[in-house]
């Protein structure tokens, strides 16, 4: 059956995407990429250390992948915006993971300027992911915004704690045209299955892959979650039934006419 | 003279340009992108930008991120 | 965008197909659902869901429960004048129906307002014939002023109006718009409406999203039952609320299914619509809009108003009068169609406690 995800334009058959950050090596990504089946991969955009000069990591991302960059180090949407711009220089086409975190602890997203950077690279052509806590004022706003898609945090970024925010982003699947995407906080198979079972149109993988023991076999494992989650979400699975045939009905005063 | 690169002060050679610190960095042109006074500077435009004094330069390129 | 586009959509929909194809567990699935799709709340207006009406409305009656309370808002019409320059086949109201015109002065306004308000009330409904001659947005806006001092919610119910007359009426004090497609079907509204400026039906479409975006804080929509097959329109009705209430969050959507009742110079109802019909419309409308509305009038006579308590309904009119003057006049005139319910609000209060729910007379106060 053909459900292709629609973003930007771009027509993907593949609901995971993978952040390519921790990896402990960068020789583990191409496989981890074939494995996941992923076709929207993020990098990063970052200070050279001339004195040690790393490998790039395009090269380890498989030809036909969506390099999409994340505006990590923003701390205000000028910032955000500063990056995107650069990262587009820098080769990766004009997608963008909107990323703007002030708060150390927690690393969780500034919403009010992810809005402000949204709107501004939205208007100068950019494809803008928006990484927000999930909010449904804050969503709307993302979408007069221009924003291709929105993306809720399940759960603080590298936690692995899963769809702790579940209900909020329930909400977000039903209210908002938008695909939602599930970024941050999915440690297992199972939740991102749980996410794609709920109507996520994708979810955004990075530690609980990049740090597992084989990373290749995790990949393929998030890759069949993510499909039977996708699965289950069209099949239409059976709702808990609450209502059955009350002995007081509510309507036995109806008489056929 | 003194310039600050990605944040440092570094001493480099006067009329020192972009792309010969580029060079001089050992650093793959294909790949690095370079801010220069907080405009981006495009790779063609390397050759003529000479540095000076006080000059903010920053070097980036892509990594692994999530 | 407007409502337009989403009834484009599925102006030429195949109903009946769709009915076919359904079974029971598409029905069951469907009642089961904590967010019902578009196509969702079609399946449980289809003839199949007829089966499971019972199920529908032990969740209906949760649903209102949780989201209202054991409480039904009382409010009241008002009729300041029948003069109208449509022809809508099933009103007694049209312009060649031969009975008497009358507009309220404002002492009479006055005087119906006063007899109203000692009832208790505190919500009104006014309605008018469409005469933009006879009952200028100048002349209800003025009645606006007058029944301020004795409500504090009051509703129009009166001919569409543009953006900006509406935000005259608001800033006057008006908080409500109820306005009834009539019937959503293009073709049949064009039939039912054969002359006058109603025959404009995108703009008693748009009538509702203009009120919205003029800050209005209730809309009232529906179809009436009657006009054409009741599934479809109890469909669009409640797309219609759906869109609404996504694009002006804000706002509180409700709908009214009125059924076709006898009239002065009447036709009969095209369709007829059964009460087990009109439980299931308001069963399914409550289970795809769990929030919204659900206005209940004197069209419906007691018995089944009774049972509709706890059905999914929150607001019922009482002590009703559909002639202009009605409430006071000597010179009674001709009212717009016969209503089934003559209790009046005393009457009403009681009624609703005995189900064990609480009348409300008031839950909104403009300052």
């Amino acid at each position: 059956m053909s459900d292709p995800l629609v973003i930007g334009g771009r027509e993907l058959t593949s609901r995971l995407f993978l952040g390519t950050g921790k990896f402990a090596s960068n020789r583990l990504i191409p496989g981890a990429v074939q494995a996941s089946g992923a076709q929207v991969v993020t990098v990063a955009l970052r200070r050279v250390d001339p004195d040690f000069p790393e490998e790039n990591i395009v090269n380890f991302v498989p030809e036909g992948c969506i390099l999409m960059p994340n505006t990590s180090g923003a701390r205000n949407a000028r910032e955000a915006v500063r990056i995107a711009r650069l990262g587009r220089a820098a080769g990766c086409g004009n997608w963008v993971k909107i990323e703007i975190i002030t708060d150390n602890r927690y690393l969780l997203p500034d919403n009010f300027e992810t809005i402000k950077a949204t709107e501004e690279l939205a208007a100068e052509g950019f494809v803008v992911l928006p990484y927000v806590s999930p909010d449904l004022m804050v969503a709307r706003k993302l979408a007069e915004a221009g924003a291709a898609a929105v993306m809720p945090l399940g759960a603080p970024i590298g936690s692995n704690r899963g769809l702790k925010m579940k209900e909020m982003i329930r909400i977000l699947i039903e209210e908002i045209s938008l695909p939602v995407i599930v970024d941050a906080g999915i440690g297992r198979p199972s939740q991102a299955a749980e996410a794609m079972e709920m109507g996520a149109a994708a979810v955004l993988v990075n530690t609980a892959i990049a740090t597992a023991g084989d990373p290749v076999a995790m990949a393929r494992a998030f890759a069949l979650a993510v499909e039977a989650g996708r699965t289950a979400f069209l099949s239409g699975p059976g709702e808990v039934q609450q209502y059955a045939r009350a002995s007081s009905p509510l309507t036995g005063f109806l008489r056929d006419e | 003279m003194e310039i600050i690169l990605n944040g440092k002060t570094v001493d480099v050679a006067e009329g020192l340009s972009i792309a010969d610190l580029v060079a001089q960095k050992k650093l793959n042109p294909q790949v690095v992108i370079v801010e220069y006074n907080y405009q981006l500077a495009n790779k063609d435009s390397w050759p003529d930008i000479k540095l000076r004094s006080g000059d903010r330069l920053e070097i980036l390129h892509l990594v692994g991120g999530g | 965008m407007s409502f337009y586009e989403v009834y484009r959509r599925f102006k030429d929909f195949d109903f009946t197909f769709f009915f076919n194809q359904l079974t029971d567990s598409d029905i069951l699935r469907a009642i089961g659902k904590s967010r019902l799709s578009e196509l969702d709340y079609l399946a449980l207006l289809s003839p199949r869901a007829e089966n499971y009406l019972e199920e529908m409305a032990q969740k209906a009656h949760h649903l209102t429960v949780q989201h209202f309370g054991k409480v039904i808002l009382l409010y009241t019409p008002l009729y300041l004048a029948n003069y109208c320059v449509n022809s809508c086949v099933y009103c007694g109201f049209r312009v060649k129906n031969d009975i008497e015109r009358k507009i309220l002065s404002f002492e009479e306004l006055e005087a119906e307002a006063r007899v109203i308000a000692g009832t208790g009330l505190k919500h009104i409904l006014i309605l008018t014939g469409e005469s933009r001659k006879h009952s200028p947005v100048a002349y209800i806006k003025e009645c606006v002023g007058i029944l301020r001092k004795y409500f504090t919610s009051i509703g129009i119910e009166v001919y569409p109006l543009d953006e900006e007359e509406y935000a005259e009426l608001i800033s006057a004090g008006v908080d409500g718009l109820t306005i009834y497609q009539e019937v959503y079907d293009e073709d049949v509204y064009l039939e039912v409406h054969p002359a006058g400026p109603k025959r404009n039906y995108r703009f008693r479409l748009d009538a509702p999203e203009r009120a919205c975006r003029a800050g209005i804080r209730s809309v009232n929509l529906g179809a009436l039952l009657g006009l054409h097959e009741w599934r479809s329109e109890a469909f669009f009705t409640g797309l219609h609320a759906n869109y609404l209430q996504n694009r002006y969050p804000d706002v509180e959507v409700s709908m009214s299914p009125p059924r076709m009742r006898p009239h002065a110079g009447g036709t009969a109802p095209r369709v007829v619509v059964s009460d087990k019909n009109l439980v299931q419309y308001i069963l399914a409308f409550r289970l795809f809009m769990p929030r919204g509305g659900i206005t209940i009038s004197t069209r419906e006579g007691p018995e089944l108003r009774e049972h509709l308590i706890k059905l999914g309904a929150t607001k019922m009119s009482a002590g009703s009068c559909t002639a202009v003057g009605g409430r006071t006049g000597a010179e009674k005139s001709t009212g717009q169609f016969d209503i089934s319910d003559e209790r009046d609000v005393a009457a009403m209060t009681r009624v609703i406690y005995s189900h064990g729910y609480q009348p409300v007379f008031k839950d909104w106060q403009s300052i």
